[in-house]
């Protein structure tokens, strides 16, 4: 699938929220991401990472030392809120609901993946359409494709780590090669950026 | 108005054709997941729009059991999250006990793979004589699949180290027989189980129930509907019965939460007060 929209010029809008995916060597960029980010840093983050099924919450643990943000692993129906990092726990699906909440399932793997990004992608999408920022980090698959051109679709604004900088170039190469990425950037580029975007009184 | 602002109400229409059509309410589930699996539906039945689904729900039994079907997969395994039958084993077996005689409702079993574990714990504890175990859903698909108990063979590892982590007293291949390419549980496990068909968002509770096992179920319904149901649930419990729900799912926020003690937080067992 290829997308075509109009340049999103990031800054000219004003977001709502960042949703992030990674896989393989996606947790050190995202813990360079996060750390780029100070406490009043306004936007909620959702992540999906690719976890082992058996994952009990140490990886939003090991999250949680590398940033000032407050993280999360919700349980379902959790209220999402401004400056805090919600991470998807293993096996569950995780997506946004209309009413600003978070929506968990366990339908099938998508991608072979749960949680996939696609799916939190495309909900995410629905939800906050050109005011939500998402990142396609290192990984081994093409998850979080599809979900990259749901958002450019919506008029969000896109960003895959450059595969350059990834450990795993396949996944955000795949999101490139949609043509819906607006930036290819390295981790620390990202925090900076998203840094910038999502600071209280940019709002 | 945009493009997903009109998918929506398109969703809303389909949904209240099928419940005034057939009387399955898809209205109160999660609206997240319900319009992604309506999506992945109308691509997979050649549909460009959900509107084109509608006259063929209205008109066409077919279309419309495929729809349902669909809406209604539920995905789960042998021993999920293991520390939970841990928790049931340690926790709430020992109070099971001293009850002469007492029954469960495994609500929204699926495919049986959890109600089979359930009935091994019980087994290995001595006391699933003692045990009546009412295991429904609304699916009659996944009732038909839970009742024979076939599984695919290719399952069994995952289900095996599960079995050993939640605290497995035998070996797991003595609960099967293998069939081919696939594993039967065994008629032994199947003795003290009714399976039933029974709709949690439109039909009433179950009587006198000690445990009420529901994981992953209320994850599928909004709030009011998942208030309804633990409302059903808190019904059809003794004094001092027991509730499980998924590692996701909690009581906190919900209209119950104050009739219920903590017995195991992580595990997401709670057990129904006795002063009410």
């Amino acid at each position: 699938m290829r997308v075509s929209g109009k340049r999103h010029v990031p800054g000219e809008t004003d977001y709502k929220a960042v949703v992030i995916g990674g896989s393989a060597g996606g947790v050190e960029a995202l813990n360079v991401i996060l750390s780029a980010l100070s406490e009043n840093f306004a936007l909620p983050v959702l992540v999906v990472q690719h976890l082992h099924p058996s994952d009990d919450g140490s990886f939003a643990l090991h999250i949680a030392r590398n940033t000032k943000l407050s993280v999360v692993e919700p349980i379902d129906k959790a209220l999402i809120e401004c400056g805090h990092v919600y991470t998807a726990p293993a096996n569950y699906h995780m997506l946004v609901e209309r009413d600003g909440t978070i929506g968990l399932s366990v339908d099938e793997r998508v991608n072979w993946s749960r949680p996939s990004i696609d799916v939190l992608f495309e909900s995410a999408a629905l939800v906050w359409g050109e005011s939500l920022i998402a990142v396609i980090l290192s990984g081994a698959n093409a998850d979080g494709a599809k979900g990259i051109c749901s958002v450019k679709k919506a008029g969000g604004f896109t960003i895959a780590q450059d595969p350059a900088s990834a450990e795993t170039r396949v996944m955000p190469q795949a999101a490139i090669d949609t043509g819906a990425v607006d930036k290819a950037l390295r981790p620390e580029e990202i925090g900076q950026l998203l840094a910038g975007l999502g600071m209280r009184g940019n709002m | 108005m945009n493009n997903n602002k009109i998918e929506s109400i398109e969703i809303d229409l389909l949904l209240e054709a099928v419940f005034r059509r057939y009387g399955y309410d898809f209205r109160s589930y999660a609206r997240a997941s319900i319009e992604r699996r309506t999506r992945q539906f109308m691509s997979g039945a050649g549909c460009s729009s959900v509107s084109e689904m509608i006259p063929k729900v209205l008109h066409d039994k077919e279309f419309f059991s495929r729809l349902a079907r669909y809406f209604s997969i539920s995905v789960t395994e042998m021993f999920r999250d293991p520390f939970v039958y841990r928790a049931v084993r340690e926790k709430v077996v020992p109070l099971l006990r001293t009850w002469p005689h007492f029954k469960i409702w495994h609500a929204g079993s699926a495919t049986g793979e959890e109600v089979y574990s359930l009935a091994i714990v019980l087994k290995e504890e001595g006391v699933y004589d003692r045990a009546t175990i009412y295991a429904t859903d609304f699916n009659d698909d996944a009732l038909e699949r839970a009742r024979e108990g076939i599984y695919e063979v290719s399952k069994m590892k995952e289900a095996t180290r599960n079995y050993q982590q939640a605290g497995g007293k035998a070996s797991f291949s003595e609960y099967l027989h293998a069939r081919y390419d696939a594993v039967a549980m065994s008629g032994s496990l199947k003795e003290r189980i009714t399976f039933a068909n029974h709709n949690l968002a439109v039909d009433e509770a179950f009587g006198e129930m000690h445990l009420v096992f529901s994981r992953n179920v209320l994850i599928y319904f909004n709030r009011e509907l998942q208030n309804r149901v633990l409302e059903l649930f808190t019904n059809s419990l003794v004094r001092g019965g027991f509730l499980c729900l998924g590692t996701k799912e909690d009581l906190r926020f919900t209209d119950v939460n104050n009739r219920y003690d903590v017995v195991d937080g992580k595990a997401k067992i709670y057990r129904k007060k006795s002063v009410p």
